[in-house]
């Protein structure tokens, strides 16, 4: 049904789609690595806490690590195998850091274990759905891995009308959403009425780009005539995969800054996310493998794969062929917002869509010129900001200066860099601004309890020298009792 | 294998600044072009001399400021602030007000504070305005504009090098007011605007000569539009203000106002609208601010024209409006997505 | 000539008056700038500037009895921000730009005397008698009156830790 009635989003770009060395490329399991490095803080939250032991024998599927506090998820062992360390391990960020690391040598016999017993979605209650969901360790798939129960358990808060699954893909070069709906429609859908039961809700909207008919085509088979569910294409535009201009698209309102899209009665998935999910309940499969495009001018046999959770980057690499050039970047995730890696040496987790490998032909180094003030970002900024001056306050330093244009409401989408002539990192200023903003309020939040410890020791000091007084007090004044006594007795 | 430490985005578009400036220059051609055609050879010495001095003083304050010369020279940037200021310049002008004009342009209003990016003013109007308000003798007049110039190029050269024609007496003979400024005279004297224009310098709706080479930086400027050089609310709100209010004052009283199509093919209307106006460094940033900033100018150079001391009020509508640029970009801030009313 | 007397007359009793009546009722109780001073330094009250305590340094910056630079823990953005609040030219070459640190126990050399906890201003180190002592690092300050105190020197400053969850990008370094 494309009759939907769609709204505009302010700004976005069109940047070259690159789609065409993968999409025809259907999705292949990529052979078991050796030896698989599973973070446990794979997602937005706390990192979860091991519950295995140095030299373990897992089954493929066990829980290695329980998730820990309200937002965290659990992490499966993704094949059977021998665990070898429980550690640290150089994370999958720019950064290189260090994250806590489960490594499992693997066995080769892919052993699975028992997950839980199977029972039939739509006669369980939502909030069993919801368990489910978080014991499978289920994030949200589109890049931003939030544990996705939790947002399932949103109509306890909110007043919910309507599910939209993201399948927008309007990230250059990634195929991987694509694939997995022309291939896979039949399983999103039931992944989709899964979770419009466990929600409660009567309506969901499938979008996605326009420049995908082979997806909405399936999709729209595979829909049926399920009442609720439509398929909507939605113009081609970056960044449209963004939750919450996806949602002012489709049902035309704005998700107020700092709320969630919950607000307006919508909660966003991604495909991949429903396709777990199905997984989980249908199958009783814990999250454990996800599709990769790897891509890129520099990789041999570009191609969408399934791959295991915790393979290293450089295995995936070698599968498809190694490298034919010299890469100059190495990207997790799709060009506009993935990161570069540290190394190769570093794993697949649950939100990596992608492993870019560019080379300078595709992604051309550019020296920085001084901004022109041509205002194109102001154009482009899906936000409605105002990038240069944004990025002038955060080159001087001055945060605050950055966060009263609006720097916190910046979602990063790299549309401003995109078409920037002087080629200014205006997204790594507004990284580095929001960072700092960040680590400038821990330290006042820091500041204030530590104030509020000082008072708290200065009066127990106080009380226990006024305690110390007294004591001291009562005692002279016995002692003199006493001798006012022995005196008396001996008068 | 390099591993960059630069964040996403990885992917850009094939825009830079040299690239903006090249198309700047492109655009120029067919104007500049029909400049030379009617007034002659001087144009063109006006944009060698303006040029070679551009260059010259950036390298110099490049070299003073210790940045790397080659590759702020190639931003192309000092190239456009000359040309522009070249083009605006009297096509009879001695070299060293060229040279004057042009080095102030670039050391003062450039270079002195900060660079491409850094002026508060349009380089190029700062220049001009220098020597209008230094030398108003010179910078008033015009050669008659004819087909192929009304002087040689060796008288041109010996004008403007020497000062001196080898025929001095035919100096008045090829230089003289502009249409404009003979309309300002002609009022001053109390004639009306349908008798002055009859005069043997005016063509069709404006000044013989410059209704063409207007015409022309139009569509040079609409190339820029299509090729998304420059955006379309400065030009827009630059022409509408003008032709608006010129058009008002025309049905008020036709005999001391001139017609609105006057106002858009005279002077330096079209080379303000598309190519001067819209400096980036120098205009508003924001939607709204350059429909207003873009107003201003256009009215403001109909006040100065019709009520100023000088007969056209580009330069000085221009600057005066960059003033307004911070204010004019503070106000009008974009509404951010998710804050409904501003509060 | 006699107007130009009486209109400056009226005009310097008039400013006068309302200088003086200002003055009264517009007083202002305090030095505001100390506090504003306060409020802008670490607070943890560590004394490492020789003054008792953030309080006192403050009255004492804003009295131009102590230079800028007199707060260790603060570095160079707070000696910076310091003398732009004053309006003084200060030489910052000389501060020591510290990452935020804090303390931490070498175990294997801790007796538990509780000779450090007893000092630390903001109740950061916890043990007892005979225990090994920890530090809290949200409460440390860095303030690093443990150091000294320690009989067994097993008390060290160490800078905080970066973790994927405090980890930010870096400033571009190109210049642009």
């Amino acid at each position: 049904m494309r009759g939907l009635k769609l709204f505009k989003i302010r700004g976005g770009v069109h940047p070259n789609a690159n789609k065409q060395a993968t999409h025809d490329r259907n999705i292949a399991k990529l052979p078991v690595p050796g030896l698989l490095r599973i973070p446990l803080l794979q997602h937005i939250g706390s990192p979860a806490q091991p519950v295995v032991k140095l030299g373990d024998y897992v089954l493929k599927g066990q829980l290695l690590a329980r998730p820990q506090g309200a937002i965290s998820a659990p992490v499966h062992a993704p094949t059977s195998g021998k665990i070898v360390s429980i550690g640290k391990y150089q994370a999958p960020h720019p950064s290189g850091l260090p994250v806590p690391t489960i490594t499992l040598k693997t066995d080769g016999k892919d052993e699975w274990t028992q997950t839980w017993e199977y029972e039939d979605p739509f006669q369980m209650e939502p909030a069993k759905i919801a368990e489910i969901v978080a014991n499978a360790g289920i994030v949200g798939m589109g890049g931003a891995t939030f544990p996705s129960a939790v947002k399932l358990g949103l109509r306890n808060r909110y007043q919910l009308e309507k599910l939209i699954i993201n399948g927008a893909e309007c990230e250059p070069y990634l195929t991987c959403d694509s694939r997995l709906m022309q291939e896979h429609a039949a399983e999103i859908i039931d992944g989709i009425r899964i979770m419009m039961h466990a929600l409660g809700v009567t309506e969901t909207l499938i979008a996605v780009e326009k420049n995908k008919p082979d997806a909405i085509t399936s999709l729209e088979q595979a829909a049926g005539d399920h009442p609720g569910i439509k398929v909507v294409g939605v113009p081609v535009q970056y960044p449209m995969g963004s939750e919450k201009h996806l949602t002012q698209t489709l049902i035309g309102k704005e998700t107020p800054a700092r709320a969630l899209t919950a607000d307006l009665g919508v909660v966003v998935h991604n495909v991949a996310t429903a396709y777990a999910i199905h997984d989980a309940l249908r199958n009783s499969r814990p999250l454990i493998s996800r599709i990769v495009t790897v891509t890129g001018a520099a990789i041999q046999n570009p191609g969408n794969y399934q791959v295991l959770i915790g393979t290293p980057v450089s295995h995936i690499i070698d599968c498809c062929g190694g490298l034919k050039n010299d890469p100059e970047k190495l990207i997790l995730g799709g060009p506009m917002m993935g990161q570069p890696l540290p190394s190769t040496k570093v794993p697949i987790i649950k939100g990596s869509g992608g492993i870019l490998a560019l080379t300078s032909k595709e992604v051309p180094m550019k020296d920085p010129s001084p901004c022109i003030r041509c205002a194109s970002c102001v154009n482009v900024c899906p936000c409605g900001l105002l990038p240069l001056e944004m990025a002038i306050r955060a080159k001087a330093g001055d945060l605050d200066g950055a966060a009263e244009y609006g720097l916190m409401d910046c979602i990063s989408c790299g549309s401003c860099s995109y078409v920037c002539p002087s080629h200014i990192p205006l997204v790594q200023y507004f990284n580095y601004a929001k960072g700092a903003l960040t680590e400038k309020q821990r330290a006042q939040h820091k500041q204030e309890e530590i104030k509020r410890l000082i008072e708290a020791r200065k009066e127990r000091m106080e009380k226990q020298a006024k305690a110390k007084k007294e004591k001291l007090a009562r005692r002279k004044a016995e002692m003199a009792e006493k001798k006012k006594q022995v005196s008396e007795t001996s008068a | 294998m390099p591993f960059i430490n630069t964040s996403s985005p990885h992917q850009q578009n094939q825009s830079s600044v040299p690239d903006l400036m090249r198309k700047v220059l492109l655009a120029l051609i067919p104007g500049a072009l029909a400049c030379l055609y009617y007034f002659g050879f001087g144009v063109l010495v006006n944009i060698v001399i303006a040029s070679a001095t551009a260059l010259a003083s950036e390298t110099i304050m490049l070299n003073l400021r210790h940045y790397p010369v080659r590759r702020y020279l190639t931003d192309y940037s000092a190239l456009v602030t000359a040309i522009l200021l070249a083009l605006a310049l009297p096509a009879t002008v001695p070299w060293w007000l060229t040279v004057i004009a042009t080095s102030f342009a670039i050391v003062i209003a450039k270079q002195l504070y900060g660079g491409l990016g850094y002026n508060p003013f349009n380089p190029a109007m700062i220049g001009y305005v220098v020597a209008l308000i230094a030398f108003p003798q010179q910078m008033t007049q015009w050669p008659v504009p004819q087909p192929g110039g009304a002087l040689g190029l060796l008288d041109v050269l010996l004008l403007q090098l020497t000062g001196t024609l080898s025929d001095p007496a035919i100096l008045d003979a090829v230089t003289s007011a502009t249409p404009m400024d003979q309309i300002k005279t002609g009022i001053g004297l109390n004639r009306t605007i349908g008798e002055i224009s009859t005069g043997a310098l005016f063509g069709t709706v404006a000044g013989r000569g410059w209704e063409l080479v207007n015409l022309l930086f139009l569509l040079g400027g609409l190339w820029l539009l299509w090729k998304k050089v420059i955006n379309w609310q400065i030009p827009v709100a630059v022409l509408s203000a003008l032709f608006f209010w010129s058009w008002m004052f025309n049905l008020y009283d036709g005999d001391l106002y001139s017609s609105p199509f006057f106002h858009l093919f005279s002077g330096g209307t079209m080379l303000c609208a598309f190519f001067i106006a819209t400096d980036p460094v120098t205009a508003s940033t924001t939607h709204w601010g350059r429909l207003i900033y873009g107003m201003g100018i256009g009215i403001l150079t109909f006040i100065i024209r019709n009520w100023g001391g000088y007969p056209d009020g580009i330069a000085f509508a221009v600057i005066l409006m960059n003033m307004a640029v911070p204010t004019i970009d503070y106000y009008t801030q974009p509404r951010v997505f998710g804050h409904q009313d501003e509060d | 000539m006699i107007a130009a007397i009486f209109s400056l007359a009226i005009l310097g009793l008039f400013l006068g008056t309302s200088l003086g009546v200002a003055s009264r009722y517009l007083r202002v109780e305090g030095n505001p700038l100390a506090d504003e001073i306060e409020a802008m330094l670490p607070g943890s009250q560590c004394g490492q500037c020789g003054f008792p305590g953030c309080g006192p340094a403050a009255s004492a910056v804003a009295n131009n009895e102590a230079p800028v630079t007199l707060c260790p823990p603060g570095g160079k953005s707070l000696a910076g921000e310091l003398a732009a609040k004053l309006g003084v030219e200060a030489d910052l070459s000389d501060v020591e730009d510290k990452a935020p640190q804090m303390a931490t126990i070498n175990e294997a050399l801790c007796i538990g005397c509780t000779k450090c906890f007893k000092r630390c201003p903001t109740d950061a180190i916890l043990g007892g008698p005979k225990q090994i002592h920890a530090v809290i690092s949200d409460a440390c300050t860095g303030c690093e009156k443990c150091v000294d105190i320690c009989p067994t020197e097993c008390v060290s400053m160490k800078p905080i830790p970066v973790t994927l969850q405090n980890w930010h990008w870096p400033k571009p370094t190109l210049a642009a």
